[in-house]
Order: structure tokens, then C-alpha cells, then sequence
């Protein structure tokens, strides 16, 4: 699907949040300058192209009691990345799972992050996934202080 | 900040099924037995608690022709305001997390292509003197998955 300017409008729109009032998309078509209609008929065709996965909330972990946020950075053999990725992404407490490029000074090239109620939570995850996978070249790198976090506004960059 | 049963209910809908339909928050109100009304001040109640960060699409990066990658840099103590400062100002940067390690700015940069990338890594290394910076393009995803079952919690 090739995305029309209208296209990006609307993602814009959607990109930007729902207003909390009775006819949400109503408010958003109204800016756009199209119907409701046609704005729903628009949206649903953004998503049936899998290019808007769905709507949805962002939530703050941290208050809702998920306290912890470790990156886990794993060497695994280039020849058990798919099998490690697919066991790995399996696991609920996983909720980001990557193969990254590594660098000599970075020898690193899986990564998965994973949320706890604790860095000893996290920890046991850890091991949990070590064993699972069979692998034990990783280190957790917690995170000290959340400096930014936003939802990216994309055509706005 | 308390959150009760109706609020945690609440909060697992709207993370995951969002009615695409005109009156939406009808639709979840009557999925939990209350009204329109009451969905929405409990929405806006939870968004000035900022439990709740933002309400709307949520979209794959990759097929509206983003490229997505990780960075890391080493920041001295002292200067770690200041360079947060700089890397923040970019749009595409949306995640940036201070981690226990030496490379101890992780951050997170979405733009149209690995140019573009470069770019904003090249201005960063001006702005901040700062020029060991690792990028670690992804090349292969499993998952992401950003809900969090809160039902249980009560």
C-alpha cells in the first residue's frame, strides 16, 4: 500500500492522540478536512496493511507497579540466532527481542529486554533465558534513570 | 496514586482493543458496565496521573519506511544533563535510558534512512565533543510487545 498525503495526514492525526470526547475520530476527520467516514474507512485500511498495528494506550510502567527495566545483551553463535530468537520471544516477560550488528568493541549482537518488579526479578529472567537457550555469554544492563521517553511523530522528524 | 479494579479493567482495554468505530469509548463502556461519561473522566483522570501516557495509533515503524537503531555513548557524570539535553531535541530519538555501564546513554533513533541516521550521529558528536558513540542497527526482530496484564493486581 502506497501511503497518499492524506494518508499521512490521518496518520499524523492518529499519531497525535485520541481526544477524550463521545466522537473522537469525528474531531480528528473535522481537522483533516474529510467526514468521519471516510476518516474510519481510511483507518481501517491503514491497519488491515499493517501499517498501524492498532490503536491503542502507551502506559508508564513505572506506575503501574513494573519498577525494573533491564537490557540483557547476549553473544550467540550467528548459526542459532533464529532458533534463540524464536524460544527467547516465546517468554511473556520478554518484551523486545533483536539481533543487533556488533562491533569489536561491542560484542554483542542479541538483545531482549525485559521488566520486573525488581532487578532480582530480572535477574532470575535472565537466567531463565540462559537456560532455556542453552547460551551463557550475556550481561543486564539496568536502566539508572529514563531520560526520555515519547512515541515517535512520524513525517514530523 | 490508587488505581481501582474498574480503573486497572480500563487499562487493559484500551491497551490492546481500542474500538475503530464512531463512538469508541461507548463501545468500552459498555464492555465494563458504565458509562460513556464515566469512561471518559477515568481516562482523563489517569492521563493527569500520567499513568496513562497517550491514547492513539500505534504504528510499525518499518513499513512507513523507518529504519530503527540503537545507540550507545559514554557520557562523563558531570556532563550528563547537558548531553541528555542534546540527544532529547531530536524527534526521532524517543527512547534514552541511563544504564550501569561505561557506555551509559542508551538511546534509540527512527529516521527514514541509515543517511539520516548518520546525520544526527555526526551532529551529536559536534554538539557534545563527545565521539565514541556505538550504532547497533537492528537486523533481525522477534518481538515487541509494550502491553502489561494488569488484571491480576488487585
Amino acid at each position: 500500500m502506497t501511503l497518499s498525503e492524506l494518508d499521512k495526514r490521518i496518520i499524523m492525526e492518529l499519531q497525535s492522540g485520541l481526544p477524550l470526547v463521545s466522537r473522537p475520530f469525528e474531531a480528528l476527520a473535522r481537522r483533516v478536512g474529510i467526514t468521519e467516514e471516510e476518516f474510519l474507512a481510511r483507518v481501517h485500511a491503514i491497519q488491515q496493511a499493517g501499517i498501524m498495528r492498532r490503536i491503542g494506550a502507551a502506559l508508564r510502567h513505572h506506575r503501574v507497579g513494573f519498577t525494573a527495566n533491564a537490557m540483557i545483551v547476549w553473544q550467540i553463535p550467528e548459526e542459532r540466532i533464529v532458533e534463540v530468537g524464536e524460544q527467547m520471544s516465546r517468554l511473556p516477560e520478554v518484551t523486545h527481542c533483536y539481533q543487533r550488528v556488533s562491533l569489536p568493541q561491542w560484542p554483542y549482537n542479541f538483545y531482549t529486554m525485559v521488566h520486573g518488579r525488581s532487578r532480582e526479578e530480572c535477574q532470575r529472567i535472565a537466567e531463565k533465558l540462559a537456560q532455556i537457550a542453552g547460551v551463557n555469554n550475556y550481561r543486564l544492563l539496568y536502566s539508572v534513570a529514563e531520560l526520555k521517553k515519547s512515541s515517535m511523530k512520524y513525517f514530523m522528524d | 496514586m490508587q488505581l481501582d479494579h474498574l480503573d486497572r479493567q480500563l487499562l487493559n482495554l484500551v491497551q490492546s482493543d481500542f474500538p475503530i468505530c464512531p463512538q469508541p469509548y461507548q463501545v468500552l463502556a459498555e464492555q465494563l458496565g458504565i458509562t460513556e461519561q464515566e469512561v471518559l473522566q477515568r481516562l482523563e483522570r489517569l492521563m493527569q496521573q500520567d499513568v496513562l501516557r497517550r491514547l492513539g495509533g500505534i504504528f510499525d515503524s518499518r513499513k512507513l519506511g523507518y529504519k530503527g537503531t540503537l545507540c550507545a555513548m559514554k557520557v562523563p557524570q558531570d556532563r550528563i544533563d547537558e548531553v541528555a539535553a542534546v540527544i532529547n531535541s531530536y524527534v526521532g530519538i524517543t527512547h534514552n535510558y541511563l544504564r550501569d555501564h561505561e557506555y551509559n546513554m542508551w538511546f534509540t533513533i527512527l529516521a527514514q534512512s541509515p543517511a539520516k541516521v548518520e546525520q544526527i550521529l555526526n551532529e551529536i558528536r559536534e554538539r557534545t565533543g563527545i565521539e565514541d558513540i556505538i550504532n547497533l542497527p537492528s537486523q533481525r526482530f522477534f518481538k515487541v510487545l509494550v502491553n502489561f496484564d494488569l488484571s491480576g493486581e488487585d
